[in-house]
């Protein structure tokens, strides 16, 4: 006999994204999913965030590693509250676990999530998290070929952080060629050109996100 | 990869189904898993010989439908194939554009018995 079911299978994690929605919104927050590989400079990006935003918007991070905690603490030691999930293996973050974290944070005065997914290129695209927005990083060092192999990520992410512009001219980097892949796969999506070595475009990015933040508020 | 966890959520749904039908066995489960989806088929394969062991659906046949990225343009209504994932509309070379099928993976139906 031939039961019909019709049911996606990541339909289980949409729900309780959806909930973490509720979170978000009835706690007047903004939500941010951070995904890119390994390396790519996660942490370091969302040391900028904080340091670019201070005194302007208070922010938490969830910090989404597969073991450790040292992006944690050098988090933590920027003075902001910070909880750590360790996935145990599994190469991204999901609904549920970001779920948990929302509910064991002390979240009063808090303006902005940021969600340090696990670095990875693949699977963090296909679990929505409830997030405003969806962030993710390709540094110069990865090469600018990496859309066409990494398609769902460079599609659905509404902005693009191209990192480590400081190294371009160690590289074969065509920014060009990199912009022109994407915005056939994503014509709608914000590209800053940034160095979180240098410091180089960050205020670019920050007055955006600033922005994006208040317009929510 | 995320075929783990992936597997694991289809088979809930495969046993919740199953349990709601009074199933002994499940002896096939028809999959539609989209093209632009990052689901590998071979290895859900892998896990849910593992993972299935000891449920109703130990040893049942894993059929998949693919299906192809397929986009509709927003601003002339034209339905197209998407090649090379670039979005734009090959009929008015709009660039508002939705995903219609390509990046689902769903259990269709089961077969059981
Ligand atoms: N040259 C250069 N190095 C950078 C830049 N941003 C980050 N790095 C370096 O890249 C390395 C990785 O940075 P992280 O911020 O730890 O990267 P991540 O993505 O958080 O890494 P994981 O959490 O381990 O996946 C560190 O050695 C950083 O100092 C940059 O703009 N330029
Ligand atoms: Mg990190
Ligand atoms: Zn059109």
């Amino acid at each position: 006999m031939e039961i019909e079911v019709l049911e996606g299978v990541f339909d289980a994690n949409e729900i309780i994204a959806k909930e973490n929605r509720a979170l978000i919104e009835d706690g007047g927050l903004f939500m941010m999913n951070l995904m890119a590989s390994p390396g790519a400079g996660k942490t370091s990006f969302i040391m900028r965030t904080i340091k670019g935003l201070e005194g302007k918007v208070s922010v938490a991070v969830i910090e989404g590693d597969i073991a450790g905690k040292v992006d944690s603490e050098r988090i933590a030691g920027a003075g902001v509250p910070t909880i750590q999930i360790n996935t145990g293996g599994s190469c991204h973050l999901e609904a549920k676990q970001v779920n948990t974290a929302l509910n064991r944070m002390d979240l009063s005065g808090v303006e902005l999530v940021i969600v340090e997914n696990v670095g990875n290129l693949v699977c963090p695209a296909e679990f929505k998290l409830g997030e405003d927005l969806k962030v993710m990083i390709l540094s110069v060092a990865e090469g600018d070929d990496k859309p066409l192999k990494y398609p769902l990520m460079f599609s659905e992410s509404h902005v693009l952080i191209v990192n480590k512009i400081d190294l371009i001219p160690h590289t074969d980097f065509d920014m060009e060629r990199l912009e022109e892949t994407v915005r056939k796969m994503n014509p709608h999506v914000e590209i800053f050109k940034l160095s979180c070595r240098t410091g180089e475009g960050i205020e670019c990015w920050i007055d955006w996100l600033e922005k994006r933040i208040r317009e929510k508020q | 990869m995320h075929e783990m966890s992936v597997t694991e959520n289809m088979l809930d749904v495969v046993l919740r189904h199953a349990a709601r039908n009074g199933a002994d066995r499940v002896t096939r489960i028809n999959l539609v898993l989209g093209e632009f989806s990052t689901v590998m088929e071979a290895s859900v394969q892998f896990y849910f010989d593992i993972i299935s062991k000891d449920t109703v659906a130990e040893g049942a046949e894993l059929n998949f439908r693919k299906t192809k990225l397929i986009a509709s343009c927003s601003d002339c209504g034209s339905e197209f194939e998407v090649v090379e994932y670039d979005f734009t509309c090959p009929s008015c070379k709009g660039s508002e554009t939705e995903i219609i099928s390509g990046r689902e993976f769903q259990v269709e139906s089961i077969e059981i018995k």
